[in-house]
């Protein structure tokens, strides 16, 4: 990619503070929805599968098994629907994709928690590059 | 109407105003300088010739160094005749302040050549359709291209395979999303004909 490109596509990024997370972490996405000419925000909850693309393009997938059914969701973080995110839990993972979860249910299925989880990396705010 | 020579960069989608995810294409267009004016008393039509993205001296033509010469400017790779409503001076500059958020633009450019291709990618024949029932190995075959003794012969302008891609073509309406006055960037909605790197015109 040429440096002019990478520059245009750095400031088309809209500038969102979202916290850092990745893959294996369990997240909470607020994210507005257009009922006719109301608004209301819905909760989706799940583990982060992977984060994907660069910006402006880049997006998170979370998944969650809801009535026994896995679901995925796919946002982009430049989404101007996404209210916020809450950072539920810190996944201990050896992947930047897991995608080793979607066939593990039941026990099997559980991520190890990182507990020597830095508490600075948490607080600050990054943009969606 | 005016208009301007451009280079395309490359894709990607950005939330527009009504928070919409649409794709764009990102085009460097201009700045360009006008080469050449051309009036109906000299040459028969009005129309501007603007000159788009330097290269070097060593790599230009020795008329064509006049020519640029003359504008006032250094050589540049991209020469493009527009129709424009103003008048403007040789060696004025047309930059991307010509467009402005929500204008609808028409854009020229050369389709990627997609070498020689069968019936059903060049002209959308709908081929065989089975694999059985007969057909062995003709899945994407044109099937007949005529009748017999009369007339004889293959009708002209019949589809067939052949070269695909690398001509010129416009795309119509294209709406601008976004443009960038101090990096000389707009973005159009959609995309346009060609590869990265190639040069598009960009008329209003």
């Amino acid at each position: 990619m040429s440096k002019l490109l990478e520059e245009i596509k750095k400031e088309l990024a809209v500038k969102v503070s979202h916290p850092e997370f990745k893959a294996g972490d369990t997240i909470t996405v607020h994210y507005k929805i257009k009922e006719g000419d109301k608004e209301r925000i819905q909760n989706f909850t799940g583990v982060v599968i992977q984060i994907k693309n660069e910006s402006p393009t880049r997006t998170f997938t979370v998944r969650k098994v809801a009535h026994g059914v896995g679901v995925e969701r796919i946002f982009p973080f430049n989404s101007p629907y996404i209210e916020k995110i809450d950072v539920v839990k810190r996944g201990k993972v050896r992947r930047a994709r897991i995608y080793y979860v979607r066939n593990l249910s039941g026990k099997s299925a559980r991520i190890k928690e990182r507990i020597n989880f830095k508490e600075q990396e948490q607080t600050t705010p990054v943009s969606a590059e | 109407m005016s208009g301007i020579i451009g280079k395309k960069l490359g894709m990607t989608s950005i939330y527009d105003a009504n928070g919409k995810y649409v794709a764009c294409t990102i085009i460097q267009a201009g700045p360009c300088v006008v080469t050449q004016v051309k009036t109906p008393e000299k040459d028969g039509y009005s129309a501007l010739q603007l000159a788009f993205d330097d290269r070097k001296e060593k790599n230009t033509p020795r008329p064509l160094l006049k020519h640029f010469e003359k504008a006032g400017t250094t050589p540049k790779r991209k020469l493009a005749e527009f129709q424009f409503d103003e008048p403007k001076q040789l060696g004025e500059i047309v930059d991307v302040s010509i467009f402005s958020e929500g204008d609808y633009v028409d854009v020229v450019g050369t389709t990627k050549g997609k070498g020689f291709q069968g019936v059903v990618k060049r002209h959308g024949f709908g081929g065989v359709g089975e694999r059985t029932h007969g057909q062995h190995d003709r899945e994407r075959a044109p099937g007949s291209v005529g009748a017999s003794s009369d007339p004889s012969r293959v009708l002209k302008g019949l589809r067939m395979a052949g070269r695909m891609g690398n001509d010129r073509r416009t795309i119509q309406n294209l709406q601008i999303i976004k443009v960038m006055p101090e990096k000389n960037i707009i973005l159009i909605k959609g995309n346009v004909p060609g590869s990265k790197n190639s040069y598009v015109l960009i008329k209003k």
